[in-house]
């Protein structure tokens, strides 16, 4: 048996997906920079999966703009647009609690003389607008902020933040991080102001190593890569056409699943409902303003989360620790620090994260083995029970 | 002309009555390391081994500097017996050097049926050389360039320098031993430090799930890996450790668990050694590199085997380890973050100096037979490469 709950890592592809990126590797494999008919086939394949994805987001399908992942569209992002716009500024706003390829973007600049204000999180992994407002300046150049949290699924409030920025730094370009959120909630990209929003498909049952960056109409940023005219000569490089195809009927498939957000906040009370008969059992972070789809748990007396995990794994339960990019011991999740966040709550914490398509006896069993696993480490601890 | 690469193999050629089987085992290892390239001649006269080599000499060079046993290497062309073949040989070479500078000719002379005497070759090659290259001077104190003239009674050969192997003993040489081995720094180079002195390592690996990961066995899998590109082949054990582990947390006291796993270490290596005609068994214990590693621990934890426990890492340091690590190619592989199963549930106060007779009693409470059977029942063996 096995059950998967680690859909923010990534998640199973669906079959839809997989049959369109065959069609798209043995029938219409063409290059769509290519003149002949072969080229037009694969150009109107990716045309109608920027269509789709552009729906999804409801954004102007020439402002999808696709990458290698999440990632490459986070670093694009930073990096392209303190590049671009410099010369009126070199000060940029971000969160501690960013994805790395956020934060490592942003330390490159810092590197490269940028000054960057961090805002910090409260106890529940929430910024405030106030450190936003205060942080705002006539230099600031752009401000990046991620939607939904990776590790504990804490929503922020973008659309209050992109108003504030645009009234008090009207310079400044707003991008989101939303790898997160991309069908889980609705992205506000028009209220919420946001000129540059990340997304990747792997995290929607589409395929991993391709993703995608929405560039508002208007909006100029430097290119990454270079040496090609592929996308509008905004990102160079041969189109990972499958991919995209894949992405694109990902996207199309999971364009309603908003409207579910009910089912899953069911889903998940009644998982919690599970465990709530196991002692010393808690929450990081905070369950309202939090999407479903992810909880950050913790156990008294359970200190070390990769050892639970691989307990877990044991039983056929696969959940990460923190995050997946955490498993070092001596160097615990940057968010739940951020968080303030000590001792088994920072190093025995583990990520549950459900898919639309989890089901409630999945959850059943799942809160099972983990009340399970839980009681025998606590036993061979020797600690509590 | 014929290129060939002298291999000299020193100390083996020492060993009178066993030589024969040496050199065997050498040549034989020599073949095992090419053995995926084309099929050459390999020689062996009078303490030499030649190699045929045509375009592929690095490559075959960067094989063989792996092997244990062999002495130095030197690229060389063969000529005939014959001074003006010699010296228009060593002309040539001469001439491919880009710095015109000091040089000088060294004659050895094994083959006394050569007319000229060593120095007399020596002077009618170097006066060639330099009538054909007049910007050269001779330096016979500090040359910046020595050509080695070799007369044998298979042919001259004419080289210039050479490049050091390993030293020590063909791997398989002195028989075969049971390595205790970790994902760790020191028992890969620990191992490598007894194939240097001609012993087959068979590899055990104590595997702990949940508490060790998949990734960390296959960690262990890739130092097996890197050793065998010193060696022919290396069998690994992969022993289920779990339950012991857990045992001896639940039923002995927290100072001993130390002691008392790796006695139960040491008696599965006995096991499997035996069983593998191994002679002895080798670990990377230090010591007082860590608390535990103390003379009386050693004594604890020796007591449970009559083979002999090789120690080649006892006297070095921490450095002097991590560098050899990095020369041998398992350092990077050793610090990846994985853990294993010495570095988990570590007491927080071991007992550094082990009272033997406590360590007896503590042990009393385990089923060690029983234990031991139930480990062996879940071992798997890794064949490598």
């Amino acid at each position: 048996m096995e059950i998967y709950l680690d859909n923010s890592a990534t998640t199973k592809v669906l079959p839809q997906v997989t049959e369109a990126m065959l069609n798209a590797m043995l029938i219409d494999y063409g290059n769509p920079s290519s003149l002949h008919g072969k080229g037009v086939e694969s150009e109107r394949l990716l045309t109608a999966a920027r269509r789709k994805i552009a729906e999804c987001l409801g954004a102007d399908f020439g402002e999808i703009f696709f990458t290698s992942g999440g990632t490459e569209a986070n670093n694009w992002a930073v990096l392209g647009a303190a590049l671009q716009r410099q010369g009126r500024g070199r000060h940029l706003i971000t969160t501690q609690v960013e994805h790395p390829s956020v934060l490592a973007s942003f330390q490159r600049l810092e590197e490269n003389g940028f000054e960057v204000t961090y805002l910090p999180v409260n106890q529940e992994g929430f910024i405030s607008v106030k450190h936003l407002k205060d942080a705002l300046r006539e230099e600031t150049i752009l401000v990046s902020i991620m939607y939904v949290n990776n590790e504990t699924g804490t929503i922020q409030p973008i659309e209050t933040c992109g108003q504030i920025i645009k009234e008090i730094a009207p310079h400044a370009l707003f991008h989101v991080d939303g790898v997160q959120s991309l069908g889980k909630i609705a992205i506000p990209i028009r209220r919420g102001k946001i000129d540059l929003l990340s997304i990747s498909a792997h995290k929607i049952h589409g395929p991993k190593g391709v993703g995608a960056l929405y560039i508002k109409q208007g909006v100029i940023i430097k290119p990454l890569l270079v040496g090609g005219e592929q996308e509008e000569q905004r990102r160079a490089g041969t189109e990972n056409v499958p991919g995209i195809v894949g992405f694109g009927v990902a996207a199309e498939m999971v364009k309603g699943s908003t409207e579910n957000i009910p089912v899953i906040v069911e889903l998940r009370d009644y998982f919690l409902d599970c465990l709530s008969d196991l002692d010393g059992f808690h929450l990081n972070g905070f369950i309202e303003n939090s999407i479903p789809y992810i909880l950050n748990l913790w156990f008294k007396g359970v200190d070390r989360g990769e050892i639970l995990v691989h307990m877990l794994e044991e039983k056929g339960l696969y959940v990460s620790t923190g995050s997946a990019c955490h498993s070092k011991r001596d160097n615990p999740s940057h968010v739940l620090k951020a968080m303030g966040k000590k001792d088994e709550a920072l190093y025995g914490a583990i990520r549950v994260s459900l898919s639309a398509y989890t089901e409630k006896e999945e959850l059943q069993k799942a809160a099972q083995i983990i009340k399970e696993k839980v009681l025998e480490y606590r036993e061979f601890k020797g600690e509590l029970s | 002309m014929k290129i060939v690469l002298i291999v000299r193999y020193g100390e083996i050629s020492l060993k009178g009555k066993n030589r024969h089987q040496f050199e065997n085992r050498l040549l034989n290892n020599m073949r095992a390391a090419l053995k995926d390239l084309p099929k050459r001649q390999i020689k062996k006269t009078y303490g030499r081994i030649y190699v045929e080599v045509n375009e592929d000499a690095d490559l075959v060079i960067e094989r063989l500097v792996k092997v244990f046993g062999i002495h130095s290497l030197s690229l060389a062309e063969a000529a005939f017996l014959d001074l003006s073949a010699i010296q228009e040989t060593a002309f040539k070479q001469m001439e491919k050097i880009q710095l015109p500078g000091t040089f000088k000719v060294e004659t050895s002379r094994p083959y006394k049926r050569f007319p000229l005497k060593s120095p007399e070759v020596s002077r009618e090659v170097g006066g060639y050389v330099l009538e054909k290259l007049p910007e050269w001077k001779v330096d016979v104190h500090r040359p910046q360039v020595t050509i080695n003239v070799e007369i044998r009674e298979e042919g001259a050969f004419v080289y210039s320098g050479d490049v050091k192997g390993l030293g020590g003993l063909p791997v398989g040489s002195t028989g075969k031993a049971l390595l205790l081995i970790s994902g760790g720094i020191d028992s890969p180079v620990a191992g490598w430090l007894a194939m240097k002195r001609g012993v087959q390592p068979i590899g055990l690996y104590f595997h702990s799930p949940p508490f060790t990961s998949e990734r960390a066995k296959d960690k262990v899998v890739d130092l097996g890996r890197v050793l065998t590109s010193y060696g022919r082949s290396f069998k690994l054990y992969i022993n289920h450790f779990t339950e012991i582990q857990k045992t001896i947390r639940k039923v002995c006291p927290e100072e001993f668990y130390v002691t008392l796993m790796r006695r139960m270490m040491f008696r599965i290596g006995e096991i499997v050694a035996t069983e593998e005609k191994a002679l002895a068994l080798v670990t990377g214990e230090n010591l007082g590199q860590v608390a535990s590693q103390t003379l009386e621990s050693m004594m604890a934890i020796n007591e449970v085997t009559n083979l002999p426990v090789l120690r080649p890492l006892i006297t070095m340091d921490k450095l002097e380890i991590m560098d050899l690590a990095r020369k041998i190619g398992t350092y990077d592989i050793s610090i990846q973050p994985y853990e294993d199963c010495c570095t988990l549930f570590l007491p927080k106060h071991p007992a550094t100096k082990p009272n033997l007779v406590k360590v007896r009693e503590a042990e009393k409470a385990l089923d060690i037979e029983g234990l031991i059977e139930e480990s062996l029942a879940k071992t798997e063996i890794v064949y490598l490469p």
